[in-house]
């Protein structure tokens, strides 16, 4: 995954001998490879691999390609599908994907959106509904894309982590014949009279990038040329895989609250007490496992709600600043009762759930009397939200009343104002001029037959109109404490009084308090990944001729590591301080020391030296390096 | 919460007024930078060809060939080595420098340290637009003040804030690394969203909604704007990133450079190794963005994660953040189609930013205007 694979589309400068043309026993000293330290050395593998010879394709018209059979054919989809290129693709495709969920209105946010949309756009409305375009992250083709991509992530990441559980409990890799060819690569001489053998200078390079946090291996230590294998940074891929495998958990996490979660909505009007049941609820949306008995039944009681509006700021005059309802709650029906405060961006925690102040309005208490003088209905009506400053629609039905059903729909206007044009509208939304203008019906509301009806909305079409602008009758205009009399004797409508209301939401989510767990896991692993390096470092000791102990070490890095050269810098200085060596002139950056190194060594010599002479080219050279360094 | 102070409001607005003035004369300077850099260069091409020449022709191609040669040997070896640059990028930036050193003076060092080449309209620059940060600096604070909040709680406070932000991120990377090239960059866009956010955006200082009252406004804000710094960083590197490898490659195939200025501009591979470190920077920014965003969700509307155009967003840039630092170790993506990821990632950033806050309806609707 952050592993790098080398990409070879290399194009060599005419006149270079690209290495992949050469023999394997190629000169590399004559290879564009070992004249440029910051050329491709120690890759040696994806300079043959990118060699275009004709021989190459020759031989590939040759092969015959086997035939896969089923299980091979399974095996390569599989390795397709794991490999980084197809991760890379899914990955782009799922941004892709996300994007028509912005573009279009989508079910489960806003169905009555979705409906409204497919009715103005007929031509292609329905098309898109073919296409799922209004579920997208529900969708067959999203899922797919995610479960794909999940699937290669955990193809990816399983060998992987094998492969690094048996990293981790190997041994440093051997040490490389040629440690200059190493991206950062020194050299220290401790002088004959420091008394300090190459056994030892060994085991003190080994304890000193111990303490360092490498992990070493000291190889042939009484042997002329001892050298110890050190490696950090095992942490990195660890970091990689607990990110990856923390994404997977996310999704679990996510997937076992859709199973075992629900969520539902109640208003509550002041005064009013909600209980912790399914009729509790005004809308509910159970969990695919949902059990009733999950229901813990604690109630609440909305005591009072209070607004602040700004009466400060010019721009912004009448805009709420503030929502306050105070609950009374209990956990239990027996236990006892608890003054809470619930507060946008506050949620209250009760039973498991999680409840949440969504929205708020006025509820107009009015009272219905029939034509019989009874009281048919009498409360508060909840007022929706129509427009600027809590102008709210209002649909009263009232079913009990005799001989005729009743029903009232109209609005109400916390600051009531009229324009010269006879358009009413909210000044405020604050209850300066409350005022509730209706129209007025009687029939049958059509609740009889136990069909359910959206308390906000009154069909008009079976009933009969009383009262209303274009009628004889006009329509009415109620303030609070005033009374209407219907026509025709058909009852009255008093308007009693305000009450505020709140919109709550009630959320259980079991997989919540998971995702969270992992989405902090995966950031710790993507940290770790990303800013920990995996480092090697060799140090290979030998004796010159003249008693000198020469010392030379090599750093490699695995995946991105712009900080090797400061590591190198510091295991230069530890080594230097450890022996007491005057290094004052030191700290090399990589690239010179390489030059130097290079250009130090006689040419032809150096690459005859076989694997098993390194130290003593070494010492030739550097024995003339470290002149040439006081020289500067 | 704090009273409103219209006052420092206004002040606020005078500052912002002034540090755009600043930053456009720095803009001016920048400019001036890059045509006079661009000249000299030229000069010094033209002398090391005429030197060239003198040497009785020991290079026998062209004057212009002979000039740009040791441009051309390091853009090619940068080219050349992928391989090189994901094992050792130190060593080959260090190698990076070395070929530069033994180059053209002025040319981009390609591990983007400092020079000793005196660039006096460049200083001259960078002075006017530490000023003009200190200015803007001022505006943001005393709106904040006027305001009792922290200073991002709408579209001009997010525009002016982030300015600020993108100026100040770009400074502090100037302490480390010589990225002056993108001083016209960083400024005109700084004055873009300055005056963007007075005309388009104005709101005086007022509260906020209750939704917006919490202190994870402070956290989860702050942050998304420190990574769209980043992030802003990145996409002016990676699209330098690819009219550098353009011309690499025309220089190499041995047409004519008709982008002199570029050469203050680094090689395309160093400009994709700190592009790369920046957005590896900004991606775990933005997974913080995501995360504490989520976690809010939670708090303010009860659920964390709801396919709210604004989480699409967020989440479609994570996502192709993502593609990007996959990118760089996939066989074939890196260098341009990175380069070209990065830049895809920043427009769907201000897309996020500009259309999606304005006109998409979503729950973060009410933080726009």
């Amino acid at each position: 995954m952050s592993e790098r694979v080398n990409v070879e589309k290399k194009s060599p400068a005419p006149g270079n001998t690209p290495d992949g043309t050469e023999p394997d026993g190629a000169q590399p000293g004559n290879t564009p490879d070992g004249t440029q330290p910051g050329g491709k050395r120690g890759d040696k593998s994806g300079g043959r691999r990118a060699g275009g010879a004709s021989p190459v394709a020759a031989a590939k018209a040759e092969a015959v390609l086997p035939t896969l059979g089923p299980v091979g054919m399974l095996r390569w989809a599989w390795t397709q599908l794991t490999s980084m290129r197809t991760a890379l693709f899914l990955l782009l495709m799922l941004a892709v994907a996300a994007v028509p969920g912005s573009l279009f209105p989508q079910r489960p946010t806003n169905p009555s959106v979705v409906t409204q949309y497919i009715k103005d756009h007929p031509d292609y409305g329905k098309i898109l509904d073919s296409l799922q375009l209004y579920d997208v992250y529900s969708s067959a083709w999203f899922s797919a894309i995610y479960i794909l991509l999940f699937v290669s992530l955990i193809g990816c990441v399983v060998p992987r982590a094998i492969a690094h559980y048996n990293a981790m409990r190997s041994q440093p890799p051997r040490t490389p014949a040629r440690l200059s060819r190493l991206p950062e690569y020194g050299t220290l001489v401790i002088p004959a009279d420091a008394g300090i053998p190459a056994s030892r200078a060994i085991t003190d390079a080994a304890a000193l990038l111990k303490k360092r946090g490498y992990r070493v291996d000291v190889r042939d230590r009484d042997g002329a040329r001892p050298s110890v294998g050190a490696e950090r940074g095992f942490l990195r891929e660890v970091g990689n895989l607990v990110f990856h495998t923390s994404l997977i958990g996310v999704l679990v996490s996510v997937a076992v609250g859709g199973l075992f979660g629900y969520s539902g909505q109640r208003i509550l009007v002041e005064g009013d007490t909600f209980v912790n049941t399914l009729v509790g609820y005004d809308q509910f949306t159970p969990g695919t496992n949902f059990q009733s008995s999950q229901l813990q039944p604690y109630s609440v009681q909305l005591d009072k709600f209070q607004i602040t509006f700004d009466r400060e700021s010019k721009g912004k005059f009448g805009q709420p600043i503030d929502f306050k309802a105070d609950v009374t709650t209990k956990e239990t029906p027996d236990a006892p009762a608890k003054k809470e405060v619930l507060k946008v961006n506050d949620p209250l925690s009760l039973g498991g759930t999680s409840l949440y102040l969504t929205g708020n309005g006025y509820a107009p208490v009015v009272t219905v009397r029939d034509g019989a003088g009874n009281i048919a209905m009498q409360g508060p009506v909840v007022a929706k939200l129509q427009g600027d400053n809590y102008y709210s629609s209002v649909v009263i039905k009232v079913p009990d009343a005799k001989p005729e059903q009743l029903a009232f729909a109209g609005f109400f206007l916390p600051t009531a104002f009229v324009t010269d044009k006879g358009v009413s509208f909210s000044g405020d939304p604050e209850l300066i001029n409350p005022q509730l203008t209706l129209n007025s019906y009687y029939g049958d509301l059509g609740l009889n037959d136990g069909s359910p009806q959206n308390v906000f909305e009154l069909d008009v079409k079976k009933l009969t109109p009383l009262n209303a602008r274009n009628l004889e009758t006009k329509g009415i205009i109620l303030t609070p404490g005033t009374t209407h009399t219907l026509p025709d004797g058909k009852g009255t409508i008093s308007f009693d009084g305000v009450k505020r209301y709140v919109g709550v939401d009630i959320h259980h989510n079991p997989g919540q308090l998971y995702a969270l767990i992992f989405a902090l896991l995966a950031v710790a692993g993507l940290v770790t990944s990303l800013y920990v390096n995996r480092r090697r470092v060799w140090v290979r000791t030998g004796t010159h001729a003249d008693g000198r102990t020469m010392v030379e070490y090599g750093l490699l890095a695995r995946g991105e590591d712009h900080r090797l050269a400061s590591e190198a810098t510091a295991v230069r200085k530890l080594l230097a301080g450890a022996w007491d060596l005057d290094d004052s002139q030191s700290a090399p950056s990589g690239g010179v020391d390489n030059d130097r190194a290079d250009t130090t060594l006689p040419g032809a010599g150096a690459e005859q030296d076989s694997p098993d002479h390194p130290a003593a080219d070494f010492i030739q050279s550097t024995a003339g390096s470290s002149e040439s360094k006081k020289d500067q | 919460m704090f009273p409103i102070n219209e006052t420092m409001g206004q002040y606020s607005e005078l500052f912002m007024l002034l540090a755009a003035g600043t930053y456009t004369v720095a803009f001016i300077a920048f400019a001036w930078d890059l045509a006079k850099s661009s000249k000299m260069l030229r000069a010094v091409d033209l002398r090391a060809a005429e030197l060239a020449a003198a040497e009785a022709g020991r290079v026998p191609v062209g004057a212009g060939v002979g000039a740009s040669s040791a441009a051309v040997d390091r853009a090619d070896s940068d080219v050349a080595g992928p391989v090189g640059r994901a094992e050792r990028p130190s060593s080959s930036s260090a190698h990076a420098a070395a070929g530069n050193a033994s180059g053209i003076g002025g040319t981009a060092d390609g591990a983007m340290r400092y020079s000793a080449e005196r660039r006096a309209p460049a200083r001259v620059a960078v002075a006017l637009t530490v000023l003009g940060v200190a200015i803007h600096a001022a505006g943001v604070i005393t709106r904040a003040i006027g305001s009792g909040r922290v200073p991002w709680g709408n579209m001009y406070e997010f525009l002016t804030t982030g300015a600020f932000v993108v100026v100040a991120v770009f400074l502090v990377v100037l302490i480390k690394r010589d990225l002056r090239f993108l001083g016209t960059f960083v400024v005109g866009l700084a004055i873009i969203m300055l005056v963007a956010a007075s005309v388009a955006y104005w709101t005086p200082v007022g509260h906020l909604v209750p939704a917006l009252q919490s202190y994870w406004l402070i956290i989860h804000v702050s942050i998304a704007v420190m990574s769209s710094a980043l992030f802003t960083l990145t996409f002016a590197m990676s699209a330098l990133q690819l009219v550098q490898s353009h011309r690499q490659k025309t220089i190499a195939a041995g047409g004519t450079d008709k982008l002199g200025f570029m050469r203050l501009v680094p090689s395309a591979l160093s400009l994709e190794n700190l592009s790369y470190r920046i957005n590896a920077i900004a991606f775990v920014g933005w997974t913080f963005t995501l995360m504490f965003g989520a976690i809010w969700a939670e708090k303010a509307w009860g659920r964390f994660w709801g396919w709210d155009t604004k989480e699409v967003w967020t989440f479609v840039i994570w996502v192709v953040y993502a593609g990007y630092l996959h990118a760089r170790a996939t066989r074939g993506w890196t260098g341009t189609r990175a380069a070209w990821l990065s830049i895809v990632g920043y427009l769907c950033v201000v897309f996020n930013f500009t259309i999606v806050n304005q006109f998409f309806n979503g729950l973060h609707s009410y933080s726009g205007l």
